[in-house]
């Protein structure tokens, strides 16, 4: 009984933040005063005067850093499960479909990958006049869709190898419970298979969704303009260096730990006993 | 017995793993209220021959019936069978209590949750009809205050009583025991057969396989001793252990005490 609830307290501890007297410590302490120091300093001794002129550009640069990074985290999840699936119980074409995808897109660069669909595909487009006259044509002139192409595309290439790990590692016994309490084979999935092995990877998902935050700024260099290239924009403006980069830091920094706390908080809704 | 109506008949079982033939030829019919327990020692193919009744094993020749319908079975062109309709094989599992020996309880849910599993998600049975169940099944297997634990903070004992509940929550036909207590510690065995003892006296219909001779002799009305493939003996329980006549019977008995 105690050593279930230790169990449990330990699972749960580490979204907790540490308690005031925790805080106290000398280490925190020195700590602190570092962190306050460089604040102080960087307030002081830095220029913040051009922040209110590109408050409002900025706000709208994260806010599409974060469109990018959630539609194509979510998108790309939807890729993967299947990507992940075939390879752990498809048909052999299948199979080696899902494989060979997931390794040409892991084996080059997002980069690479992102040109080759704005610079490659996008200045294709333009010379077929059906494209140009469809009604997908006021989108394939913008430069986004190539951007959330590629980040989903790399996203579901590496997470489909996650969720294949993850699928194979659920027991196979408790498939076969499934199985013995008259599930359908779509029942079994959507029911225990696919909830097990998300549960499963969600550490790792989490890992990666931080990742992709970080990809993100890649589809400032096909002109997509998100937070990165709104910091770029104040550089060439105001010939500052240091002041447009930190801030840029804080945001990626304040991005990542919300991300972080978000999965946490998900892994933490069911316990685990190894945790 | 014959007044009873039939719960679940087997006709001619084979199963062929490639070369090697498991299950030889297996005829038992199971009325309802009866309690089998079926005996032999590793390797006889009784664990094939139960799984191969709800067709978690697919049978290579013979029939299952379950409650006088037989299952609809074609040959899959390799040499065995495969059911014609996996519908019907769904339907007649979701009646089928089956505990397993490595407890199988989905890891992912609580315990009360892997309890209304099936009858909320196969039987449609409503979730406050389904829990209300549950909360009543999960206290006659003395685990109601662990119903929103899951099933990593319990005992194997523990996890196997919540596994007898989440077979009973589907108000079974018959229920299927693969050697439930042989992945348990020694110690945690006798309250795993308590609650199985208990389910037998109420007269379930239940085919046991298990390792437990003392067990089995006690709660069952019928022994089969499997070996090599085939049902070498059967018997009520005084007959079996009482005066078996087969010579690997009398070695299997001897042996197991």
């Amino acid at each position: 009984m105690t050593s279930e609830e230790s169990t449990i307290v330990e699972a749960t501890a580490l979204t907790r933040l540490p308690s005031a007297r925790g805080l106290l410590k000398p280490h925190r302490l020195a700590l602190m005063a570092v962190a306050a120091a460089i604040v102080f300093c960087a307030v002081w001794f830095l220029r913040w005067d051009w922040l209110p002129d590109y408050a409002g550009r900025l706000a709208n640069g994260v806010v599409v850093s974060l469109l990018m990074l959630v539609s194509t985290c979510l998108l790309g999840f939807v890729f993967a499960v299947p990507i992940g699936l075939v390879q752990v119980t498809g048909p052999w074409p299948l199979k080696l479909l899902a494989k060979g995808f997931c390794t040409i897109i892991r084996g080059t660069p997002l980069l690479l990958q992102l040109w080759l669909l704005y610079y490659g595909l996008g200045s294709l487009f333009p010379q077929f006049p059906a494209i140009r006259q469809s009604f997908l044509w006021p989108w394939l002139r913008e430069a986004w869709p190539y951007g959330v192409a590629a980040l989903t595309i790399s996203f579901a290439a590496y997470e489909g190898e996650v969720m294949r790990g993850a699928f194979a590692g659920v027991p196979p016994g408790e498939l076969e419970a499934a199985r013995a309490f008259g599930m359908s084979r779509w029942k079994v999935f959507r029911r225990i298979w696919l909830p097990r092995a998300v549960h499963r990877a969600l550490p790792t998902l989490s890992g990666e969704t931080v990742l992709q935050l970080k990809s993100t700024p890649l589809v400032a260099t096909i002109t997509v303009i998100d937070v990165y290239a709104v910091v770029s924009k104040i550089r060439q403006m105001t010939f500052l260096t240091y002041e447009p980069l930190l801030l840029l830091a804080l945001i990626y920094l304040c991005l990542t730990a919300f991300l972080v706390l978000a999965f946490r908080y998900f892994e933490n809704k069911i316990p685990t006993r190894s945790a | 017995m014959s007044e009873r109506a039939e719960a679940i008949a087997v006709k001619d079982l084979h199963k062929r793993f490639g070369a090697l033939e498991v299950l030889k030829g297996i005829s038992l019919t199971a009325y309802e209220g009866d309690v089998i327990a079926i005996i032999g020692g590793s390797g006889s193919g009784k664990s094939t021959f139960l799984r191969c009744i709800n067709m978690l094993e697919l049978p290579s020749e013979g029939s299952v019936a379950i409650r006088g319908e037989p299952i609809a079975m074609r040959r899959d062109g390799h040499g065995g069978l495969a059911p014609t309709d996996r519908r019907q094989v769904e339907r007649l599992r979701s009646r089928l209590g089956m505990v397993f020996q490595s407890f199988n309880l989905w890891q992912h849910m609580t315990i009360i949750q892997n309890v209304i599993e099936a009858p909320v998600h196969v039987l449609g049975v409503s979730r406050d009809e389904a829990t209300e169940r549950a909360e009543t099944l999960l206290r006659r297997v003395g685990l109601l205050e662990k119903r929103d634990a899951y099933p990593a903070f319990l005992s194997g004992g523990q996890q196997q009583r919540a596994a007898i509940a989440r077979a009973l929550a589907i108000q079974p036909h018959a229920m299927l025991f693969d050697e439930p207590t042989s992945a348990l510690d020694p110690e945690l065995v006798g309250e795993v057969l308590g609650v199985i003892g208990d389910l037998a006296r109420e007269k379930r219909t239940m085919l046991l396989v298990t390792h437990e001779m003392k067990f089995a002799r006690n709660v069952a009305n019928h022994i089969v001793f499997l070996a090599h493939g085939v049902i070498e003996e059967q018997g009520p329980p005084e007959q079996i252990f009482g005066a078996p006549k087969s010579e690997r019977l009398k070695k299997f008995i001897h042996s197991s005490h």
